[in-house]
């Protein structure tokens, strides 16, 4: 498989009404209470833990799956922990309309996969993309796949700069390639 | 297709073609951190970088404003973790006596129109009003900008607001700032610049545009720019810093991602209701809300314009009984002008308490704040619960918080 082609089981953050789930903060990811937490493994188990609905999600998922979220993903605080209990718990990608701007900035520094997809809200409301699909995406040229359902998508490519950053694992890495030791 | 503001500056500093949406390297003129983020910015950097000197010593700068001299050993350390790093490194630290970093970056004449600034406080982009790039980061973004010189940035899109109408006393930028707040809300410009048009904003003294540009971070916006400007703001740009003052402009065919129009004749007086900015309504509304307490200052309105207005109102009269009113200079630079035209003695003999300059009141500073029940009335751009402590802070301008702390309750100028 290409470098730039990623596959996985996706979870569709969902809430009750079955409508994509906006604006979950840094609170509802990983909240406050455990921010004392430095060791990367002790932070996979509260992933979403205040997310309501989805505080099960880290005995739920498998390494190299991909959580589809709505709008403003990571709105809110600065915690890099909001990154990392992802990263702890393997997640492949995240895909959504939108992130907070921090949280973007957070995910790409420590070479965490992130991708916009405009028309996520679309697809997910025509249940062209369900949890427990498997599908593709190639980060370069912006072409989806679901694979379970044939289904093909567009999502934003990734820029030069972040997929630079993402193949050298984080900002620090991809620095010290560039010289900056 | 032309270039909007914030476009026309990334592209004056980074070879790539610069349009929204693409992420793109771009090169800083000036990287800086302050007491809070800066001890991080220095872990990261020894862990990754060791002894290695930053990019450039000339262009990094450690800015205190946050917790002046310290009241915490926290910060004590803090602060010398960071001045021994500085001192290795031979970078120069704007110390605990200098006041806020990003107002300390204009006086110096280091943040200069169309240049770029980053730093660890989230207000950097109020640097917007002297129509430079300012951003704040985080520690690891920060510390890669220090070794590097460079950092990369999504381009944003841009909304342009027109301002129809103009304003006079007794309202004044505040009022504005909260008003557009109020407007705008925090979805309409977010994670975009902003440009702003308009008579009333074009006319805006330095302070104004200050006051102005440094709440767009409410609006969840990434930065906020005036392009137009009136005769004076040059001689006063030139007075502070010394520099020569010139705006981008955006460009006849630049494309925005939203237009929109604000009316803003008839404005008055505007307070925004503990715990959200943008929760803004009429002074008129809320006459008669008991206060505790006051703070004038902040990078919102501590400059020597917004103390000068809060002392016009104070002059000669004294702060109610049971009431305390804390004022707190931008930067030493205004302590030194408050001083000199008697701005200090007449705040002084009011009763208020006048402290030293820095960030103070804003955030968990060194001074005021508010116990549990206690009610605030700040000039501050922020109210969120437990900012301040466990009080609640209604938000302001200098005039209003000094009218109220004469009565003990919300009021405004016209109750004198
Ligand atoms: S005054 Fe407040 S908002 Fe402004 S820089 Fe200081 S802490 Fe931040």
């Amino acid at each position: 498989m290409e470098e730039s082609v990623l596959s996985g089981r996706i979870w569709v953050l969902l809430d009750r009404k079955e409508r994509l789930i906006e604006d979950i903060d840094t609170d509802q990811i990983y909240h406050n209470a455990f921010l004392h937490i430095t060791e990367l493994s002790q932070m996979g188990q509260y992933a979403l833990g205040n997310l309501e609905g989805w505080k099960d999600f880290p005995e739920k998922v498998h390494s190299g799956d991909i959580l589809v979220a709505g709008r403003n993903f990571g709105a809110g605080s600065s915690r890099q922990q909001a990154v990392d209990c992802f990263t702890a718990l393997n997640i492949g990608l995240i895909l959504a309309p939108s992130f907070g701007a921090i949280y973007f900035r957070n995910a790409v520094n420590s070479g965490f996969p992130v991708l916009k997809c405009a028309a996520l809200d679309e697809l997910v409301a025509k249940k062209a993309l369900e949890t427990g699909d498997k599908i593709e995406v190639n980060f370069r040229s912006g072409e989806g796949w679901d694979i379970s359902k044939d289904i093909s998508f567009k999502v934003e490519p990734m820029s030069a700069v972040q997929y630079d950053i993402l193949k050298a694992e984080g900002l620090f890495n991809y620095g010290k390639k560039l010289g900056h030791e | 297709m032309g270039k909007t503001v914030i476009e026309k500056i990334i592209q004056g500093h980074t070879v790539e073609e610069v349009k929204p949406g693409k992420i793109v390297w771009m090169d800083l003129d000036i990287r800086s951190a302050r007491d809070f983020g800066g001890p991080n910015v220095v872990k990261n950097y020894e862990r990754e970088y060791g002894e290695t000197p930053v990019a450039d010593k000339k262009k990094t700068y450690f800015t205190f404003d946050l917790c002046v001299p310290p009241s915490s050993l926290k910060y004590a350390d803090n602060q010398q973790i960071c001045r021994k790093f500085a001192r290795k490194q031979g970078i120069k630290v704007f110390d605990v006596d200098c006041g806020i970093g990003s107002h300390v970056l204009v006086e110096e004449g280091l943040a200069q129109a169309g240049t770029t600034v980053v730093g660890t406080d989230s207000h950097m982009n109020i640097l917007g009003a002297v129509g430079c790039f300012g951003q704040g980061m985080g520690d690891v973004d920060i510390a890669f900008a220090f070794r590097s010189g460079k950092t990369w940035f999504e381009i944003p899109e841009t909304v342009k607001v027109l301002l129809k109408g103009s304003f006079s006393s007794p309202a004044t930028a505040k009022d504005l700032t909260l008003y557009i707040l109020k407007k705008l809300g925090t979805k309409k410009a977010a994670l975009k610049a902003v440009e702003f048009y308009g008579e009333a904003v074009k006319n805006l003294t330095l302070s104004g545009r200050i006051t102005f540009c440094s709440m767009v971070t409410e609006m969840a916006g990434i930065i906020g720019f005036i392009p137009e400007f009136g005769d004076s703001l040059k001689s006063e740009i030139k007075d502070i810093s010394g520099i020569k003052f010139s705006h981008h402009q955006a460009e006849k065919d630049s494309s925005y991602a939203d237009e929109v129009e604000i009316d803003i004749s008839g404005l008055v007086p505007q307070v925004a209701v503990p715990f959200s900015p943008d929760n803004v309504q009429d002074v008129s509304e809320l006459k008669g809300v008991k206060i505790d307490t006051g703070f004038i200052g902040s990078c919102t309105n501590g400059r020597t314009e917004d103390l000068a207005l809060a002392a016009r109102i104070l002059q000669g009269k004294k702060i109610k009984e049971g009431v305390t009113l804390k004022v707190v200079p931008a930067t030493r630079r205004v302590y030194k002008e408050i001083l000199e035209k008697g701005i200090l003695e007449d705040l002084f003999r009011s009763g208020a308490v006048v402290s030293n300059p820095g960030c103070s009141g804003c955030a968990e500073g060194h001074m005021g704040l508010t116990g549990e029940g206690e009610v605030q009335i700040s000039t501050g751009n922020r109210n969120f619960a437990g900012k301040q402590g466990k009080g609640k802070t209604y938000l302001a301008s200098p005039v209003v918080v000094a009218a109220s702390c004469l009565f003990g309750s919300i009021s405004s100028q016209e109750d004198l």
